[in-house]
């Protein structure tokens, strides 16, 4: 695996650095195994990972909801249980379930969000915020009138009321329409604009592979690979090149055989899957192989495998 | 100091004992006023002065440290119990807050609650009975100890227990016996005498006497003993939760 230790990225400074987290629950359970991840500042990460990879166990760490069981976290160069006060200042938390009081008003609790994390009331900004958010008419709403969606955005009002400069979502969009989904996405690249860190987790690759600069896979506690976006699509995304021909065959011809290719059904396609990265794809050889073979090439075409086959990929292995 | 997570904590928990006046305050003046009756008019009619005191007038301080204790437990345990209960906790252990913050906020609120019932209780007796206080302002320090003690103890409850219904346990099986024997209603002296030594290691005991002893000056044990378990349960719950908030007990897995 040693592809996988190398990092392309130029880190900016780390606004969160994770050393050696590991995570042992009372139970016995390892949910954590010694997890390093440098986050840039002003980046987007994405957690991609099964259920109970440990993503929210990781985010609940750094949060400081639970105990880690050996390793640091530092926030913006403060140990998060020794300085927690500078480091949880700084770091907003939409969590993954939907956990909000019943009686309260949305502006009342978003106020109490706010000076919970030593903020003086600002209502103009909560004001502006709500609206954002599209609330402002449910200000006044007991929560436990509130639809779901409309829940998951007050969470994020709250996460967000008092000015943090990271943001963890756990996984911000599961159970929330399209429509919704799409005002997310572009909330997550306006705060980004801003100037915030965010860390989502998510089961949907195409928003991982939609909003994020770099995605993390988890799997059984795990950090199996951190990368940029585009490079980890590059440097483990196979390329598969698709011929169709005009004749029908049964056998795929001997002297093709180096290539270890696919035969389709119909006997009218063959299918060559490659490293796009290496030196000797072997693609143009493998076309004058088969137009010597006189298979008569129709038509070919390449495709990019995306990050759900990366995803599904490793955590297969 | 991060006194804005105080403010909004304390206010918090202020306005939801508001939203339920009634349960909040009004049902501790009825029971409250229920005793009176039964026990300081009807039967205390029939009973001669204790120690010099009116028997009216004597169950006064003994039924107003049941109010206190009773509401101080109930409600500062389900103040953090119910957080913990819906999940909505995340928010405060995510906050800079020390746990210091964390039980100004909490404690208080529930302290002021029942001081507030205290006060109230005492004026309704007011109604019933000639009230004197001897000593105003130890009346006040039994009064304000009391109120956060057991509001800090009805917090390690409400962080103690994981279901609703360990929260109720302890409040029925330990607290209301307790209170029942711990001489609201007599003087140590009216026991059996194996009763009385058993009734010494009831720390209500102390309580009530002391706190009786502001009022008339009439105490089973000496006002000094009083103050010294008062302060030292309030120690002891004092280290009891600085340990659980330490260690995270039941709230960081
Ligand atoms: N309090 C706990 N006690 C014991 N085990 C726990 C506890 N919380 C989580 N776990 C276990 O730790 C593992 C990781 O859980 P975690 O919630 O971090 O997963 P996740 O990646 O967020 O999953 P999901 O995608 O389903 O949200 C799971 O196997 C879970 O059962
Ligand atoms: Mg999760």
């Amino acid at each position: 695996m040693g592809i996988f230790s190398v990092s392309f990225v130029f880190m900016k400074k780390p606004i969160v650095s994770i050393s050696n987290l590991s995570k042992t629950y009372a139970s016995g359970f390892v949910a954590l195994k010694g997890v390093n991840l440098d986050i840039a500042e002003g980046e987007i990460l994405a957690l991609l990972g099964p259920n109970g990879a440990g993503k929210t166990t990781l985010i609940s760490i750094i949060c400081g909801i639970v105990n880690a069981s050996s390793g640091q976290v530092l926030v913006n160069g403060q140990d998060n249980v020794k300085n927690f006060r500078s480091a949880r200042a700084l770091i907003g938390l939409v969590p993954q379930e939907l956990t909000l009081g019943a009686f309260d008003t949305v502006w009342n609790t978003l106020n109490f969000s706010r000076g919970l994390f030593g903020k003086k009331p600002d209502p103009a900004y909560l004001e502006q915020l709500l609206k954002d958010l599209s609330l402002w008419d449910k200000k006044d709403s007991l929560l436990l009138t509130l639809s779901g969606g409309m829940k998951r955005r007050v969470l994020i009002a709250k996460a967000l009321s008092h000015e943090p400069t990271i943001l963890f979502l756990d996984e911000p969009t599961a159970g929330v329409d399209v429509e919704l989904r799409k005002e997310m996405w572009a909330l997550i690249n306006r705060l980004r604009k801003s100037g915030v860190t965010i860390i989502l987790t998510t089961h949907y690759i195409e928003e991982a592979e939609g909003i994020a600069d770099r995605v993390g896979i988890i799997n059984n506690g795990e950090l199996l690979v951190v990368e940029d976006k585009l490079a980890l699509m590059h440097k483990l995304g196979k390329r598969q090149l698709k011929i169709d021909i005009e004749k029908t065959i049964s056998k795929i011809p001997e002297s093709l055989s180096a290539w270890e290719l696919t035969l389709f059904e119909d006997g009218q396609s063959l299918l060559y899957t490659y490293d796009p990265n290496r030196q000797q794809t072997g693609v143009a050889k493998l076309l004058r192989t088969i137009d010597s073979e006189g298979l008569l090439i129709k038509d070919v075409n390449t495709s990019q495998s995306s990050l759900e086959d990366i995803f599904i990929d490793m955590v297969n292995k | 100091m991060n006194i804005h997570a105080v403010r909004v904590i304390y206010k918090y928990e202020m306005l939801r004992a508001w939203h339920t006046l009634l349960q909040s305050f009004a049902s501790p003046v009825i029971s409250t006023v229920l005793y009176f009756v039964v026990f300081g008019a009807a039967i205390g009619s029939r009973i001669e002065q204790v120690d010099g005191v009116s028997y009216g007038a004597f169950i006064v301080p003994g039924l107003i440290m049941l109010a206190l204790l009773t509401h101080s437990i109930a409600n500062a345990s389900f103040g953090i119990f119910f957080p913990r209960f819906t999940g909505t906790i995340y928010e405060i252990l995510s906050a800079p807050i020390s746990f210091v913050e964390i039980l100004i906020g909490y404690v208080g609120a529930a302290a002021t609650k029942s001081f507030i019932i205290g006060i109230i209780i005492l004026a309704t007796a007011g109604f019933f009975v000639p009230l004197e206080i001897a000593h105003p302002f130890w009346m006040l320090l039994f009064l304000i100890l009391t109120c956060i003690s057991f509001s800090l103890f009805g917090f390690i409850i409400g962080l103690w227990a994981e279901d609703f219904e360990k929260l109720q346990l302890v409040p029925l099986l330990v607290i209301t016996p307790l209170v029942f024997l711990g001489g609201s209603f007599y003087t140590i002296d009216m026991l059996p005498p194996a009763w009385q030594t058993v009734t010494l290691f009831n720390p209500v005991v102390y309580l009530i006497s002391g706190f009786r002893w502001s009022f008339f000056e009439v105490s089973d044990v000496s006002v000094w003993v009083s103050l010294s378990v008062v302060s030292g349960f309030l120690f002891i719950c004092l280290v009891t939760v600085w340990w659980m908030f330490k260690t995270g007990y039941r709230l960081k897995h």
